[in-house]
């Protein structure tokens, strides 16, 4: 019974805010309720048992991905006239990219339900080991199995840091940073005389 | 709880409601007291520092003093700004409130004291924590205003570069207790140390880690010396300076039950929770709680003393402590954790 409820109000809370993200003419509103559709998402993966991916949902994509999103959309300077303007113009293209995500989900779909997939079974209970929990699964097979992938995976990243930094790092030369390390290691001794000049006679420095 | 409201006769998942409701208001209206009293406390300590007196006018010692000033804010008028978003403005101190009460649902308060004893109970505490910065990003963007845009900006990438180190600093918690369950932690520091000493935070591997900890909490609930949101001088209030009445109230209570959530993380990953500190029977005489809130004041007075004698670091020192001081660090403790806890046979 509250499994059903809990569905329902998360399954309904996922489509709705996600249906209001691209309908909101505020972008702002549109990350918002992006958030709230992520986080239902991340209620219904801990009621199909995978509260490890529901957890990672909530911690990679609304606690770091959503708040860059948001930290960019809250900086423009929004012209809510020309947004819709190039509505025409860019329908073709969002048509051709919907048509894309419903052949895959009918794929996928379609696959899954073939059979002969090892990520569950149809009936929706995942099939995960007796007596493992979802991390020890995870884990289990993330670094047997899948080991090159996961590894290969970690480079792409890596080298897509490594990209990042180098395109956008530049060197100036007209800037005077603090050099904490120098500041520290100055003494009292290294950085002040104690003088007794005589009178009208002065200091050297 | 929930077998007591069955064998009053109830369907399971009528008691298990009623036990969970039940399980929550005996953690949130403590909480809310404590956080009333810790506020009193901050201000005392604080005063005490500065040779002042503090707050001892209304009630004995003043210690009714935070309940006046909750009923002066709650009779006063709220104000929104008339260029202010108005929804997201109102709905803003309300997630920031929610989600500091979120975190408390997986602390162990004692070895069956815990409200949701969950298998990720750590990640949990980071997914929860990793929310607290809608609630300031949220204030800042609906108030319409340039000071709490400021602020709010100032916020979301400090919350971000903490994190970062403090995740690395729990995994190196979470490879020595192998697991994620909060439980599992704090039963993990039994005897750590010589067989007797309760905590991860006297291993010489995990005390570097603790310290790191430490600054980095302060660095996420905002506190002294990283309290650059709401720097008074540059920033008015920060994020809170549009806001008036309950709303103000709500990011005020928000905010200490961060700091006492901090404190009690604390506690629970690295000075054993409920667990008193020696390994040692006459000491299990005093029950946990007792000891895990007893580690909760202490971790609060290290929090004020901070706040009364360290001055605020500039924002381009706050960024290079996150990013080149703490994040390579613990990336270095977790290699060396790991490689550590490899050679000595700890995973076979």
């Amino acid at each position: 019974m509250i499994h059903i409820i809990a569905f329902y109000l998360f399954a309904v809370m996922t489509v709705a805010s996600g249906a209001i993200t691209i309908l909101s003419r505020n972008p702002v509103h549109s990350v918002l309720w992006l958030i709230l559709a992520f986080f239902n998402a991340a209620g219904l993966m801990v009621l199909t048992g995978a509260e490890f991916i529901a957890a990672l949902l909530v911690i990679v994509y609304v606690g770091a991905v959503a708040v860059l999103f948001l930290f960019v959309v809250m900086m423009l300077d929004i012209d809510f006239a020309e947004l819709r303007a190039g509505f025409v113009r860019y329908f073709p293209f969002g048509a051709l990219v919907a048509i894309v995500l419903l052949a895959e989900i009918v794929l996928g779909i379609g696959a899954y339900r073939a059979g002969n997939l090892e990520l569950g079974t149809p009936d929706g209970t995942a099939a995960t080991a007796a007596g493992l929990s979802n991390i020890e699964a995870i884990g289990g097979l993330l670094y047997s199995r899948y080991l090159f992938l996961f590894e290969a995976a970690g480079v792409i990243l890596l080298v897509a840091m490594i990209g990042a930094i180098v395109l956008t790092h530049r060197q100036r030369n007209d800037t005077r940073g603090q050099k904490i390390s120098k500041q520290n290691q100055r003494r009292p001794q290294d950085a002040t005389v104690n003088v007794k000049p005589e009178i009208g006679k002065g200091v050297s420095l | 709880m929930t077998s007591f409201f069955q064998s009053l006769g109830m369907p399971f998942e009528g008691a298990w409601l009623l036990s969970t409701i039940c399980g929550i208001l005996l953690i949130a209206l403590p909480l809310m007291l404590a956080v009333a009293m810790i506020i009193y406390v901050d201000r005392k300590i604080w005063a005490a520092m500065a040779l002042r007196r503090g707050p001892n006018v209304v009630g004995p010692f003043g210690l009714l003093q935070s309940f006046a000033d909750g009923l002066k804010v709650f009779l006063q008028e709220t104000i929104i700004p008339s260029a202010a978003n108005k929804g997201i403005f109102l709905i803003a101190p309300v997630v920031t409130f929610t989600v500091a009460l979120m975190a408390w649902a997986v602390i162990p308060f004692n070895s069956n004291a815990i409200l949701a004893n969950i298998n990720i109970g750590l990640l949990y505490v980071l997914a929860i924590s990793s929310l607290g910065v809608y609630g300031t990003i949220m204030a800042g963007w609906a108030s319409n205003s340039k000071y709490p845009f400021f602020s709010a900006m100032r916020a979301s990438a400090q919350m971000i570069s903490y994190e970062v180190s403090i995740g690395f600093i729990l995994i190196c918690v979470v490879l020595w207790a192998g697991t994620f369950n909060m439980n599992g932690i704090v039963l993990a520091q039994k005897g750590h140390v010589f067989g007797i000493i309760n905590g991860f935070v006297a291993n010489p591997l995990l005390f570097p880690m603790w310290v790191m900890f430490l600054v980095s909490s302060l660095a996420e609930t905002q506190r002294a010396p990283f309290d650059l949101t709401e720097a008074e001088s540059e920033l008015v209030a920060g994020y809170q300076t549009e806001y008036s009445s309950m709303a103000f109230a709500a990011y005020w209570l928000g905010e200490y039950a961060n700091v006492l959530l901090m404190c009690a993380l604390n506690a629970t990953l690295f000075w054993g929770g409920w667990l008193p500190p020696l390994d040692i029977p006459v000491l299990y005489l005093i029950p946990g709680f007792v000891w895990f809130l007893l580690k909760i004041f202490f971790f609060f007075f290290v929090f004020s003393w901070v706040k009364a004698t360290v001055p605020r670091y500039r924002y381009d020192q706050l960024m290079r402590l996150g990013w080149k001081v703490f994040l390579p660090v613990s990336l270095a403790f977790v290699v060396i954790v790991s490689g550590y806890l490899m050679a000595t046979g700890h995973f076979a």
